[in-house]
Parts: structure tokens; C-alpha cells; sequence
């Protein structure tokens, strides 16, 4: 199993104004940002990152906008800091939100120009992107995905095509002369990931060979790996653990009383992140007809989520035993956080990434740091026997 | 009378579903962006003064929404071409709220087929500056906010889904995204039309509802300023949706127009 860690570089200083106002996106006016704060918070989440090198993690970065819960606006900026200050961590962008992006040609141009930087360490996420995305990028949301994998395969032929200019003209971008400089030096792409829920999703991702993650949603994922698995075995290939990724938030303490400590002030960001102001959180087309047919048919409720044993957890009010009960929290001792990863791995079948949110707000630098190290050094050689790690070109599975 | 009729018809390779009640002149009427809403007393209301034909739009009720179709381009030529299909003459082009930017769109484009237009607190130009919403942001707003804006009484507006059939809560989310696919951005309007609506040289009658929030009566009066000697009339007791809100007092004025009166 490969490691990743993540920090959404969150701006909590500002979550108690965007709580009493019931939306940290969006809406909540910026001068909630003092940038003096914001440039010390990025250098130390930066320096975090940078940690993860020396302790054998690899990193991952996302982006969100206009947020309190994230300040990274683009993973390429963040990949570009983190290629240079580290040597040997692969570093997963996961991703670009690439249907709000006007300029898939870009997309790929900035994946292209960080794999030669990194010497081919990237690994590059293509997503979806959040519901509360669309108002920041004011992108239709009708048809997202169409619009989602035309982008998809404009940016992998424009990776991969070495005897350019092309011609695109499909039903949402068009360019006359595409000839990306510079060209990806993993070949003929660095490998894809995607993120979902779905069992549509785990089809698609399958058809393509790309690397599948689910975050914080416990065994709900399943349905997804299975039928990633089964695709790939109607396709001819077997989908082994490192098509499948899971992010959890991760509290490890020499203590077991530590490690909950640290989950519980990592857990904040999980507690806040879907705190968003009503119209924002499923606007028209995002969803699918029968999925909100079921949210109508409910009625307002709490969380999507539900633990092993069938109980509903609210992400904005749950306690770290309620999150560990639904796989959204691993925390304790390194004896008990790896006996839950272990145990997880099992239920949902095998995974092969596990995308460490090691740092969630009011976890402060000094209990990071602590929290990286003691991952890396006790808990992660463990995890590596744990299933056969990945390659490193996650394409050539596909082949 | 005729009986009502609710059928499909195929059109320009488009399968739409349409309702067809009353007799005498043909009104052809396109509805708002919330759907069309026959159930409610508006339809049979009107289909007493001339023969109403509603089609849903595509994406709404059953009618198909062919991947090639996103545009309100599409819709304007789709429904011109439906009114050629029904060999209408003289008829009466009305449109409500994001239909009645459809019905505009047909306007400067193709008269041939209608003797008056009637736009009913239609959306679709922007007359303001770049900070000015001229159209309120629905998607950007609570449902109960919307609620105040779009209705003289909300809770006349209020819908509840958990209450209804799954069938009717899919169309109803089926529409839903189809609105946001014709109309997300630019928002509600096409930037281009207000500089054509010269070109409309039929009879052209603007019904506002007198506590519309979504597109107010001033903005109403921007529409009547662009469309050469049309005239705007505002329903008292009525938000966005006049013809739902107030039936009696709707049909009252758009049967005057239809039937030349006024």
C-alpha cells in the first residue's frame, strides 16, 4: 500500500464566522481572510508537505475555491512548490477540476510542464469536482460529465500526441492547433486517477485503466471497486488493489488518548467541509434524476453516510468513535490505526492508496509534524507489506 | 369544445409531448422555466377562450432531450417548426417567464405563423450594467427565498415532494436540469436579443405580475421600451407566474388580446 498525504491547507481561523453563518463557501465575504495569518498558515502547510519526503510518504494536493475550508485554488501551483522541495515522494494532484475549467489544453500543459519538473513523479487526478464548485467557476452543471470527458480526452491526446498540431471541435471546446510543449515526460501519460461514489463511475474508470478514489464515505464505496473489478475482468485484465484508493483523516498518537486527540482536531475539517449555504450544495444536472428523486422523496436529512452497523453519521456534528465506526476516521496507537486500515482493507475488498489526511484545522505544527512522523515511522512500513505496492505507471495496467 | 387531449408529436426529430384543449384561435403557449402545470386551472380557464397548444419543452413531462439539443436557438426553431407542422395561421405566440424569451427568440426570427405575441414576465435580455442582476440568481438563492420572490403568497409555491409520486418528482427534476442547460449562463437571457427586439412587428402585449421579484415590472417596462408599440399590463395579486397565481384575472387579459379587444 502507498501513502499520501493530504492537507486541504485549511483556513480555520475563519470556520467560527462561516459555522454562525451556515456556509464556509461561497458566500462567506473574504475579509474573513487576513492574509497576514494566510501567509504564515500556507509556508507551514507547505513545510508539512515537504516533511512527507524525508518520511517516505508520497503527497497529495487537491483544490477548492472560495472556501475557508481550502486555501489551495490550483493544484499545479502547489505541485510546482512541492516538486522542487521534494526528491523522492510521488505527488497526486486529485485533482483538476477539469469540467469547470475553460481551457483543457492548459490543463494538460501545466500536468505536462510538473512531470518534467518532477521528473516523472506525478500522478494526475482529472475530477469531477465538488457540487459548490459550479458557483465558484460558474460552470453549467447540466451535462457536466459530457463536458467532464470531453475534457478527459482532449487532455490525454494532447499528452500523448507527439506529431502535432491536431484539430478538436467537439460539442464544448475547440482548438484548431493543439501541440502541448512541453510533452509529459511519463509516457504516454503520467497515470490518471478519478474520484466517485458510483457504480457508473467504477465502470468508466475501469474502461480506462485509471486509479479510483472515494473519500471519507466508509464500505459505501464498494459497490464502486466491484464494479471497477468486474469491468476490468469483462475487459480481460484483473484490477488489483492499486486501482483503488481510499481517503480517511488520521490521528496517530504514542498513546491511544494522542492519536484520538489528533483525529478529533484533524476531524474538523470532515465536520465543516459540507457546511454550505442551501443552493450550493446540489444545483440542477449535478446529480442524477433517481438520486434526487431519493433526496426529494426523503426529505431533509443529516449525513449520506452510514456506519458498519447501519447507523447514520452526520459529518457536521460526529464524534471520532462515530467517525471510526464509519471508516471516515483511523486513530489510536500505531497498533490500533494500522488494525483498522488492515480491517478496512479487508471489507472493502483491497486498496491500494491510502490518502492520509493527516492535518484538518486546529491540528497545530507542532502535533502535524508529530502525527506525519509517527505515521511514516510506524505505522506506514507495515502498511506496505500489506498489499503488493503499486507501480509506478498506473496506465500499464490498462494495457 | 374539444376534448383535452394530451399527446406527443414528433417534431424536427424531437418527440414532445403537448397538450391540445379548447377551440377556436390557435394560442400556442410556451411555459416557465418551473414547468408547464396543465393540472392547475389557468389551462382549462384559457382553453374556454380559444384552443390552446402546450407542448412541454425538452427535458420537461416526457419530452425527449436529444443530446444535440442545448440551446434556446434550438427551442425557438424547434417550436417554429411546430407551429409550421400544425399549419397554424394567425395564431397567438405567448410565453411565460423562460418561455417567453423563447417566444421573443421566434419573434425576431420567423413571424409568418402568429397575428400577436403576448410575453408574460418573460426573461431574457439584460438591459443593466455588469453589476446589475437583472434577472434574480434562482439558483443562487433558498428555496424559500425564491419562494418570496416568485409568488405575490408563497405558499402558494410551495411544493411537497415527499408527498408526490417518484414519476412526478423525476419530471419535475428532469426540468429542473433542463432549465439550468438552456439558461445557466449567460443567466437567463441571451446578451444579443435586446438589440433585435426591433425587429418583432407583431401586436405585442407584456402581462407582468405586480409583486414579480424575479424579473419586476421595471424591467417589464425595458422590454415595452424595446418591442416597437408594445404594451405592458400588470396583474395585481400576481408574482412570476400570473397564470398560476391569478388565473381568473390572467385570463381576463390575454383573452381581451386574443380575441383583439384590447
Amino acid at each position: 500500500m502507498r501513502v499520501w498525504y493530504f492537507s486541504e491547507m485549511a483556513y480555520h481561523p475563519a470556520w467560527e464566522e462561516g459555522l454562525s453563518r451556515g456556509s464556509l463557501r461561497v458566500v462567506l465575504p473574504n475579509r474573513n481572510f487576513d492574509p497576514q495569518v494566510g501567509h504564515g498558515l500556507l509556508n507551514r502547510y507547505l513545510d508539512e508537505f515537504g516533511l512527507c519526503d524525508e518520511v517516505g510518504l508520497d503527497i497529495m494536493v487537491n483544490e477548492h475555491h472560495s472556501t475557508a475550508t481550502c486555501l489551495t485554488v490550483s493544484v499545479s501551483m502547489a505541485l510546482a512548490i512541492l516538486a522542487r522541495e521534494t526528491r523522492k515522494a510521488r505527488l497526486l494532484s486529485l485533482g483538476t477540476p477539469i469540467a469547470n475549467r475553460p481551457d483543457p489544453v492548459r490543463v494538460a500543459e501545466e500536468m505536462a510542464w510538473l512531470d518534467v519538473l518532477s521528473g516523472g513523479r506525478l500522478e494526475m487526478g482529472l475530477v469531477k469536482g465538488a457540487p459548490y464548485e459550479i458557483a465558484p467557476a460558474n460552470s453549467n452543471p447540466a451535462r457536466l460529465m459530457r463536458r467532464y470527458w470531453e475534457a478527459h480526452d482532449l487532455i490525454l491526446k494532447a499528452m500523448s500526441t507527439t506529431d502535432g498540431p491536431f484539430n478538436w471541435e467537439g460539442e464544448f471546446f475547440h482548438y484548431r492547433n493543439v501541440n502541448i510543449w512541453p510533452r509529459p515526460l511519463q509516457q504516454p501519460t503520467p497515470p490518471v486517477w478519478m474520484t466517485g461514489l458510483s457504480v457508473e463511475t467504477g465502470r468508466m474508470a475501469a474502461e480506462r485503466g485509471h486509479v479510483i478514489g472515494t473519500l471519507l464515505s466508509g464500505a459505501i464505496a464498494k459497490p464502486m471497486f466491484d464494479a471497477y473489478r468486474k469491468r476490468a475482468q469483462e475487459l480481460g485484465w484483473t484490477a488489483g488493489p492499486d486501482r483503488f484508493a481510499y481517503a480517511a483523516v488520521v490521528g496517530v498518537g504514542e498513546t491511544r488518548e494522542e492519536g484520538y486527540r489528533r483525529a478529533d482536531l484533524a476531524a474538523g475539517y470532515v465536520r465543516t467541509a459540507p457546511v454550505v449555504y442551501e443552493p450550493f450544495t446540489n444545483p440542477p444536472g449535478y446529480n442524477s434524476v433517481g438520486a434526487n428523486v431519493a433526496m426529494l422523496k426523503a426529505g431533509p436529512k443529516g449525513g449520506f453516510v452510514v456506519d458498519r452497523h447501519g447507523n447514520p453519521v452526520d459529518h457536521r456534528t460526529a464524534t471520532v468513535e462515530q467517525f471510526m465506526a464509519a471508516d471516515t476516521v483511523f486513530a489510536g496507537t500505531p497498533d490500533d490505526v494500522y488494525n483498522q486500515i488492515r480491517a478496512f482493507n479487508e471489507r472493502i475488498g483491497g486498496f491500494g492508496h491510502l490518502l492520509f489526511f493527516g492535518q484538518g484545522g486546529f491540528l497545530d505544527h507542532k502535533d502535524t509534524v508529530a502525527n506525519i512522523t509517527l505515521f511514516g515511522r510506524e505505522v506506514m512500513p507495515r502498511l506496505r507489506e500489506l498489499s503488493p505496492a503499486p507501480g509506478t505507471s498506473a496506465t500499464a495496467a490498462a494495457e | 369544445m374539444r376534448l383535452t387531449v394530451s399527446t406527443t408529436v414528433s417534431v424536427a426529430g424531437v418527440t414532445l409531448q403537448l397538450e391540445d384543449r379548447g377551440s377556436g384561435r390557435p394560442l400556442l403557449f410556451l411555459h416557465a422555466g418551473e414547468g408547464l402545470a396543465p393540472e392547475r386551472p389557468w389551462l382549462d380557464l384559457l382553453a374556454r377562450r380559444c384552443r390552446v397548444i402546450a407542448p412541454w419543452h425538452p427535458g420537461y413531462g416526457t419530452s425527449e432531450l436529444p443530446a444535440w439539443l442545448n440551446s434556446v436557438d434550438d427551442l425557438a426553431y424547434l417550436y417554429l417548426d411546430l407551429a409550421a407542422q400544425l399549419d397554424l395561421k394567425d395564431a397567438v405566440l405567448v410565453g411565460a417567464c423562460f418561455g417567453g424569451w423563447i417566444a421573443a427568440e421566434m419573434a425576431v426570427r420567423d413571424p409568418r405563423r402568429f397575428g400577436r405575441l403576448a410575453l408574460v414576465d418573460p426573461l431574457g435580455i439584460k438591459l443593466g450594467g455588469v453589476h446589475d442582476r437583472d434577472i434574480a440568481d434562482m439558483h443562487g438563492m433558498a428555496r424559500a427565498d425564491y419562494l418570496k420572490l416568485a409568488w405575490a403568497n408563497p405558499a402558494k409555491g410551495a411544493v411537497d415532494y415527499t408527498a408526490m409520486a417518484e414519476t412526478e418528482i423525476a419530471a419535475q427534476v428532469r426540468g429542473r436540469d433542463a432549465f439550468a442547460l438552456f439558461g445557466w449562463k449567460p443567466y437567463m437571457h441571451n446578451p444579443r436579443l435586446k438589440r433585435w427586439l426591433h425587429r418583432i412587428d407583431l401586436p405585442t402585449l407584456l402581462l407582468w405580475g405586480e409583486a414579480d421579484g424575479i424579473v419586476t415590472p421595471s424591467y417589464g417596462a425595458g422590454w415595452r421600451d424595446a418591442i416597437p408599440g408594445a404594451r405592458l399590463e400588470v396583474i395585481a395579486g400576481a408574482g412570476h407566474f400570473p397564470h398560476w397565481e391569478q388565473p381568473e384575472r390572467f385570463v381576463e387579459a390575454l383573452g381581451a388580446f386574443v380575441a383583439g379587444n384590447r
